[in-house]
């Protein structure tokens, strides 16, 4: 077998996420084989690292500055929800249900009679938790697995791309119903222990690429002639040239993992009931769609911008890092 | 080519009993099958007992699977607790969804390519900027938001469609297909679009514009062709997930395909329904897989398998 082009590994990846989570997989492909690009040098004539050359990027980049004030405002909102809200999202007056906006309310009411203003404000708090805690679990865990499966390679790391294989051929959306339908407890934590589970794969399978490509360079060649430690040459050599797909990969994923949540708490077994999530709220307002239609577009339209801003985001912040498109 | 494919087959095999066994011991593992059975109370333990030991519950877990894959392979899917075949409710079930399927697959195909070629060619355009943007606000608005909106306006505002679906024919389809196809369009569109301006600064298509072809056949014959590699390895693997990721569209719109019938599967803790679908939805994607594989011999000549 001289020939074999197309691997498994080599197709896209994160087909098990659904076709939801690999939105840049491939474009990380491609980042992976050119890990650090030439150096370019500053007005001083100073070389200049790919992160400041990134951040250089990033800061002239309108896309990246309007995406980060969004997050930056969601972010704020979700530590102090009662700052721009008054009153509890727990709230709710059934005499109301369903009325238009009013004063102390400009989104209306819901089927329950509960503010649809406030909801939707305290509903960012669910979003921005279990994006963030999902991303960091799913990229420490994956690049943690992935970058150890690189540079050792053998037994272990055959093992861990069957391990993978096996989690991209189960739908995500199915694993999520199965796994956290008999979960009880009604906290972020099964949500982010069942992302974590079923998304370090992607992580792991793009952080061992990219680990190859890194330990082949004649820096670590010469730092393990220098008589240097494994622990030191993964940490200190490889992992700074390495990680940029991973961050790619990530920030786009955390936009995924939100959208993620809504899905699974309005098919019921993400966030249930007393708690506030935009997916409980757009799954309790679709009943009541004829006559309240404004339950069902607010928190829609929360959910989409807060989606969008993270994987503009994230799209930024490949460009800045992709050394082909400079 | 007999080889390739052999080789492949052999190496499907430790995945797919990988994944079932995966979802065979989450299944059973973390809910009690018995206790949908008997209604909102529990069962009596002499009652438990018994039908454990019908469905052959009270054997240890492994032998339960050893069984269960057994009696697959030669077509026996086991019968649902209600009494009903899982076999019986795949022929109701399975057709409806592969049709949802071919609509959406058809909508990534046609809308995607399309707009992912005409982009790519003009990169940096105004066109190209818009329908990139577009394409971002798609992947952003999660699947069950913009079926939910499609019903609202199509459905219920102006009553183009009819917001439930009925008996699942083609023309009925047609919307959900589109919600269910939406964010794989998308990324279709981006992708195309990524390998057709990469490709065509390439070599094969200076020599074709050289010899004087007519631009449509160079970007269709010559350009196209070959950028279509990663658009096929991605819809490939994209079937099994929209299979799979019907549950949200198909609630939205109550049709009664697959994801219906596992929804209502896991919700009634119905093990046998849930390990059989997923166990034919895994297979599916396996299979898909592979000719994707062998798809590329097809697209790009320089690839031959030994």
């Amino acid at each position: 077998m001289p020939e074999q082009p197309h691997e498994p590994e080599g197709a896209i990846a994160g087909t098990g996420m659904g076709a939801t989570m690999d939105l840049g997989a491939s474009e990380a492909a491609t980042l992976e084989r050119t890990p650090a690009g030439p150096r370019g040098t500053g007005p001083a004539g100073k070389p200049r690292s790919l992160w400041s050359d990134a951040w250089r990027d990033l800061r002239r980049n309108p896309v990246f500055l309007l995406s980060a004030l969004v997050i930056v405002f969601l972010v704020l909102i979700s530590l102090w929800p009662s700052a721009i809200a008054s009153g509890s999202p727990l709230q709710c007056d059934l005499a109301r249900a369903q009325d238009g906006a009013g004063p102390g309310a400009p989104f209306g009411y819901d089927g329950q009679g509960c503010n649809v203003y406030t909801r939707t404000v305290y509903g960012a708090r669910a979003s921005v938790t279990v994006g963030v805690l999902a991303t960091l679990g799913v990229a420490v865990t994956g690049s943690v697995l992935g970058a150890l499966a690189g540079y050792f390679g053998g037994v272990w790391d055959s093992v861990l791309s069957r391990i993978t294989d096996i989690f991209f051929a189960i739908p995500v959306l199915l694993g999520g119903l199965v796994l956290l339908s008999v979960v009880t407890s009604n906290t972020v934590w099964p949500v982010i222990g069942f992302m974590v589970l079923l998304g370090w794969p992607q992580v792991s399978r793009i952080a061992r690429g990219s680990v190859i490509t890194v330990k082949q360079n004649d820096y670590v060649q010469a730092a393990r002639a220098l008589g240097a430690s494994d622990s030191r040459i993964l940490l200190r050599h490889i992992a700074p040239n390495a990680v940029a797909p991973v961050i790619v990969v990530s920030t786009i994923a955390l936009g995924t993992y939100i959208a993620l949540e809504a899905t699974l708490s309005y098919l019921g077994v993400g966030l249930k009931p007393p708690s506030v999530s935009w997916g409980i709220d757009i799954s309790a307002a679709s009943p009541y769609v004829r006559n309240a239609p404004h339950a069902l577009l607010w928190p829609s339209g929360a959910l989409a911008v807060t989606v969008l801003a993270f994987i503009m985001l994230g799209d930024a912040v490949r460009d800045a890092l992709d050394p082909k498109l400079r | 080519m007999a080889r390739y494919v052999a080789r492949r087959l052999l190496q499907m095999i430790p995945v797919f009993i990988g994944s079932t066994l995966l979802i065979f011991l989450m299944v059973n593992v973390m809910g009690d099958p018995i206790a949908g059975l008997c209604g909102e109370r529990a069962c009596d333990l002499a009652t438990a007992a018994q039908l454990k030991r019908e469905f052959g519950l009270d054997k240890p877990l492994w032998q339960q699977y050893a069984t269960y894959m057994g009696n697959v392979f030669t077509g026996d899917f086991g019968t649902a607790f209600n009494g009903q075949k899982v076999t019986e409710l795949m022929g109701s079930a399975f057709p409806v969804t592969i049709r949802l399927t071919i609509v959406a697959i058809l909508f990534e195909i046609v809308i995607g390519v399309t707009l992912g070629v005409v982009t790519g060619l003009r990169r940096g355009r105004p066109v190209d900027t818009g329908v990139l943007l577009g394409t971002l606000v798609v992947i952003s608005v999660p699947t069950f938001v913009t079926g939910l909106l499609l019903q609202l306006l199509l459905g219920i505002k102006w009553q183009w469609i009819s917001p439930s679906v009925r008996y699942g024919g083609f023309d009925e389809l047609i919307v959900p297909g589109l919600v269910l196809a939406s964010v794989s369009l998308a990324y279709v569109t981006r992708l195309t679009r990524t390998s057709i301006a990469e490709n065509k600064r390439s070599d094969y298509v200076r020599t074709a514009v050289a010899k004087g072809l007519p631009r449509h056949r160079v970007v269709v014959r010559h350009l196209l062709r070959n950028s279509l590699i990663p658009v096929v390895t991605f819809i490939g693997a994209d079937i099994g997930a929209l299979m799979g990721g019907a549950i949200v569209t198909e609630r939205i719109f109550n049709i009664r395909g697959v994801g219906f019938q596992l929804y209502q599967g896991i919700l009634r803790q119905n093990t046998q329904t849930v390990v059989g679908f997923v166990t034919v939805l895994v297979l599916v994607f396996l299979v898909a897989n592979l000719l994707v594989d062998l798809l590329y011999a097809v697209l790009d000549p320089r690839i031959r398998y030994a």
